[in-house]
């Protein structure tokens, strides 16, 4: 009898994980029975022996993670270490594997991924069991929860998609190898960051529920929660646009989101936590929307697990298809329960929602959250109709349909617009009411903002009325721009604003100020710079109106135009790598006359370790600030054996790239605690009586910033 | 010290051309995004709205995969449509009557597809419509609730209903460090 050491080792540690996780559920769940006022009066034991039975389960949750930490390990172990006799590693290596997506192929399969998860998901478990003291009782219940849901992961993965399964008959001399469209370093970072945005709103979820269980008093479960959340929805942000820049790197098509059901499961979660992280203010400040956030949340943690479902069930078809599988009952049933028991303990506790506060205007900042609410579920909606539109389609009409870019875009861009617009307005409404006074004095500088960038662009030749078929889309691309220069000016007013009160104060330089200004508040400035940063990319993506592509077969000495650019073919070329060969165009990139660049499209062929060959394009771009020139090597013509070479000119996406790194940057200036200020020790001039009324500044600390 | 300074300023000529500087740099932005806007040709919107018959889940003039039977052959197709003089609509319903429905980027034949298009509008505007309907009537109630407590409070019967809100201190510190976050 063979011996598989490390997959034995990876089995058993997995099944270890299982049952100390099945222990932190059952008895943590038991023992939160026995310490309530019902459990203590059934049983008649003193809360202690309940509370240090709670204790041996939070252990072993924290145990649990130990359990994962040495399966994941192993599996990782066996893809360095070549070891075919894996099923799982078989199916996704191969020697000549570079090492770094060695480590990868621990994320690119089922079983893999889902091992990923559950570890990942023990992690957070970790991180709350270990800072428990924050609120033992809450983070108690949290951690039952979070058990309940790695239950589930961890009968997954030992019943129906084990990661150590050993491949029949004799071991193999190499693998298959891994999807050469996941040899990209972008790859092996994406992934991960995704799931940590998928997993971690489990833990705002578990907390959300947990809190309603145990009918937690006030808001400080959302205090607990709202850096969980913040990491979360960050970590999400990351995973989605380093998918969107791989798509746009390696896929080939010039564009960076296909709306494919896959994109369409990690948009929604996203989109139900942004509206979270915004709604969840008004219950903080205001004790309103309490019934609203909590199924924000279950609807985000339930939206993950459905994402999932979608990628892994083949219930939709998918260009992720390398992740299908028969596994999607058990994520349809996990959904149920999760449904059921949201909804039942939603019924048995909903008196304990009552809003503490009513709504007073309509112009009022708790009104533009509401609206901000509803656009973003709108878009939610518009994005889970559409990817479940076909399987609809297909048990009404008996045939499938397909809803692509399109629709989407049809649909979505009003609604996106729409947001735009609210991003601008919001943070300008004062809470409770806004005066017509105030209106006037904050909405002065935007509108005239808006209206000069309007008529420049009209006189710059940006006119919808002109362009005929086009009109929908420049139109939209218009009023893209036209709020994003609204939106910027509200955002720089209030900035400049609030640093001229602190340059009065500390006779600082406006950059001095600026920045004191928001170390005061992170949480309010990081916002206005998320927001920033959110107008960026709208920027970015409204520049696709005016995307071109041209597509011609080129020799030596060739010339294809675009725009204000000329591509000049200088040679092509045909390379052996040990993996694959590559067949290159080298293109000589010029801009009015001036060299610019050299660009090198190619086309790879895989042979190494698979049973038949695979291309990929690794596409070659020239990026700036105005306009990407993207070129593709797409093959070479059959007839004359020259390559066809496809440029597309994507105007302004640099800006959705850098529109990233400055919400990533403000999401890290709201992680910041604010700078504390202390007061100075007083002056003995400033305690000495003064003559004079009016000048009482005796006996009044003045606050200054300790920096 | 000083001497850098002015050195600087020399260099980039002072405040007036640094800003006349950004206002170039900005027309130059608008210029350059009004000479991008060319429309895209009636061959490039109609190959966008329909998909590669391969399978490969791509948008036909995106499917770009290396030795793809389909693509060719409907891109040739198309052109002949569209060479013909036929309107977009009859191009993509030749398509669809060709290689089925699945072939069309978007539900656009009429019938159960319209719903596909009506539903998240509806849904848009009953949100709307929905949301201001909510705001008028908490505003509505809240104001109610405020004349009954004033006349409560006329009639000498405050403190006898309290508040619903009415939080514990340390809520009412961490609400209040919160107000300061928040508040505009």
């Amino acid at each position: 009898m063979i011996s598989h050491p490390m997959p034995e080792f990876g089995s058993f540690c997995l099944l270890l994980a299982l049952i100390l996780t099945v222990y932190n559920f059952a008895v943590g769940g038991l023992a939160l029975w026995g310490a309530s006022p019902a459990g203590l009066r059934i049983t008649g034991r003193p809360e202690a022996v309940w509370n240090r039975l709670g204790e041996t389960a939070r252990r072993a949750g924290i145990a649990s993670f130990a359990a994962l930490c040495c399966a994941a390990f192993a599996l990782v172990w066996a893809a360095f270490t070549d070891d075919f006799s894996v099923e799982y590693i078989r199916a996704h290596s191969n020697i000549a594997l570079n090492p770094a997506y060695k480590f990868a192929a621990l994320w690119s399969g089922q079983e893999g991924s889902l091992l990923l998860w559950a570890w990942m998901l023990s992690a957070y478990g970790f991180v709350l069991r270990i800072r428990h003291r924050v609120d033992v009782r809450l983070t108690a219940f949290a951690s039952v929860i979070m058990a309940a849901i790695q239950t589930f992961f961890l009968l997954l993965l030992t019943i129906a998609a084990p990661p150590f399964s050993i491949a029949p008959g004799p071991i193999a001399a190499d693998g298959a190898g891994l999807n050469p469209l996941l040899q990209y370093p972008e790859m092996v970072i994406h992934p991960p960051m995704l799931y940590l945005g998928y997993v971690g709103f489990s833990v705002p979820f578990a907390f959300a529920l947990g809190a309603l269980m145990m009918r937690y008093p006030g808001e400080k479960w959302i205090h607990i929660t709202r850096r969980w959340t913040m990491v979360t929805w960050l970590f999400l942000t990351c995973g989605i646009f380093m998918g969107a820049h791989w798509a746009y790197s390696v896929l080939g098509w010039g564009g960076y989101w296909g709306w494919d059901p896959v994109e369409n499961a990690s948009l929604m979660p996203w989109l139900t936590g942004t509206a979270f992280l915004h709604s969840v203010m008004m219950q903080e400040k205001r004790g309103m929307m309490k019934n609203w956030n909590v199924w924000l949340i279950f609807c985000t943690f339930m939206l993950t697990i459905l994402g999932t479902l979608l990628t892994r069930s083949g219930a939709v078809s998918s260009v992720h298809a390398f992740a299908q599988s028969a596994i999607g009952a058990w994520f349809y049933t996990f959904i149920c329960i999760v449904f059921a028991v949201c909804l039942f303990t939603f019924f048995l506790q909903r008196d304990h929602l009552k809003s503490e506060n009513k709504l007073e205007s309509l112009v009022s900042r708790e009104s533009s959250f509401l609206f901000n609410n509803m656009i973003l579920l709108a878009a939610c909606f518009t994005v889970l109709w559409g990817t479940l539109f076909p399987v609809l389609s297909e048990y009404v009409q008996g045939s499938k349909v397909t809803v692509g870019a399109p629709f989407y875009n049809r649909v979505n861009i009003p609604i996106g617009l729409f947001l735009l617009f609210l991003t601008g307005i919001g943070p300008l409404l004062a809470w409770r009411s806004t005066s017509l006074r105030s209106i006037r004095r904050n909405f002065i500088l935007p509108s005239i903002a808006m209206a000069v960038a309007a008529i420049a662009l009209m006189i710059g030749g940006v006119r919808p009325w002109n362009d005929g078929d086009e009109m929908q889309s420049t139109l939209f691309s218009l009023v893209a721009f036209t709020l994003a220069a609204g939106v910027v000016t509200a955002i720089s007013e209030e900035f400049l604003r609030g640093a001229n009160v602190v340059r009065t104060q500390t006779g600082r330089n406006l950059l001095s100020s600026i920045v004191l200004l928001t170390r005061r508040n992170t949480r309010r400035y990081g916002g206005y710079i998320i927001h920033f940063g959110i107008v960026v990319m709208f920027i970015g993506i409204a520049g696709g109106a005016f995307n071109q592509s041209r597509e011609m077969e080129m020799g030596y000495g060739d010339t294809l135009s675009i725009g204000p650019y000329r591509l000049v073919c200088q040679s092509i070329t045909q390379d052996s790598k040990p993996e694959y060969d590559t067949d290159y165009a080298l293109l000589d990139v010029y801009k009015y006359d001036k060299k610019v660049t050299q660009l090198a499209p190619e086309k790879r062929t895989y042979f190494a370790g698979t049973d038949h060959e695979q291309s990929s394009t690794i596409v070659a771009l020239h990026s700036t600030a105005e306009a990407d020139v993207y070129t593709v090597f797409e093959g070479k013509s059959p007839d004359t054996g020259r390559p066809i070479i496809k440029v597309f000119l994507n105007p302004l996406i640099a800006w959705i790239w850098i529109g990233v790194m400055i919400v990533v940057a403000g999401t890290f200036v709201a992680l910041v605690p604010n700078l504390v200020r202390q007061p100075v020790r007083q002056r003995q001039e400033d305690l000495a009586p003064v003559s004079g009324p009016g000048l009482g500044a005796a006996g009044v600390l003045a606050k200054v910033p300790h920096v | 010290m000083f001497r850098r300074t002015q050195s600087r300023r020399a260099q980039f000529g002072g405040r007036p051309v640094f800003w006349a500087r950004m206002v170039q740099s900005a027309l130059l932005c608008v210029i350059a995004i009004a000479m991008l806007g060319a429309g895209r040709s009636p061959y490039e919107r109609v190959g966008h709205e329909l998909m590669c018959a391969c399978g490969c889940s791509a948008v036909l003039l995106d499917c770009n995969h290396l030795g793809c039977p389909d693509r060719e052959r409907m891109e040739n197709e198309l052109h002949a449509h569209l060479a013909a003089g036929e309107s977009e609509t009859a191009v993509l319903h030749w398509f669809a009557a060709k290689y089925g429905a699945t072939v069309l980027a978007a539900p656009i034949r009429g019938g159960f597809d319209d719903v596909a298009w009506i539903v998240p509008i509806a849904v848009f505007l009953l949100a709307t419509v929905g949301t201001f309907a909510v705001v008028w009537m908490w505003k509505r109630r809240a104001l109610s609730l405020a004349r009954a407590s004033a006349g409560i409070a006329a009639g000498g019967g405050v403190g006898e209903f309290p508040e619903a809100g009415q939080a514990a201190p340390e809520e009412a510190a961490m609400r209040e460090r919160i107000r300061r976050e928040t508040e505009y």
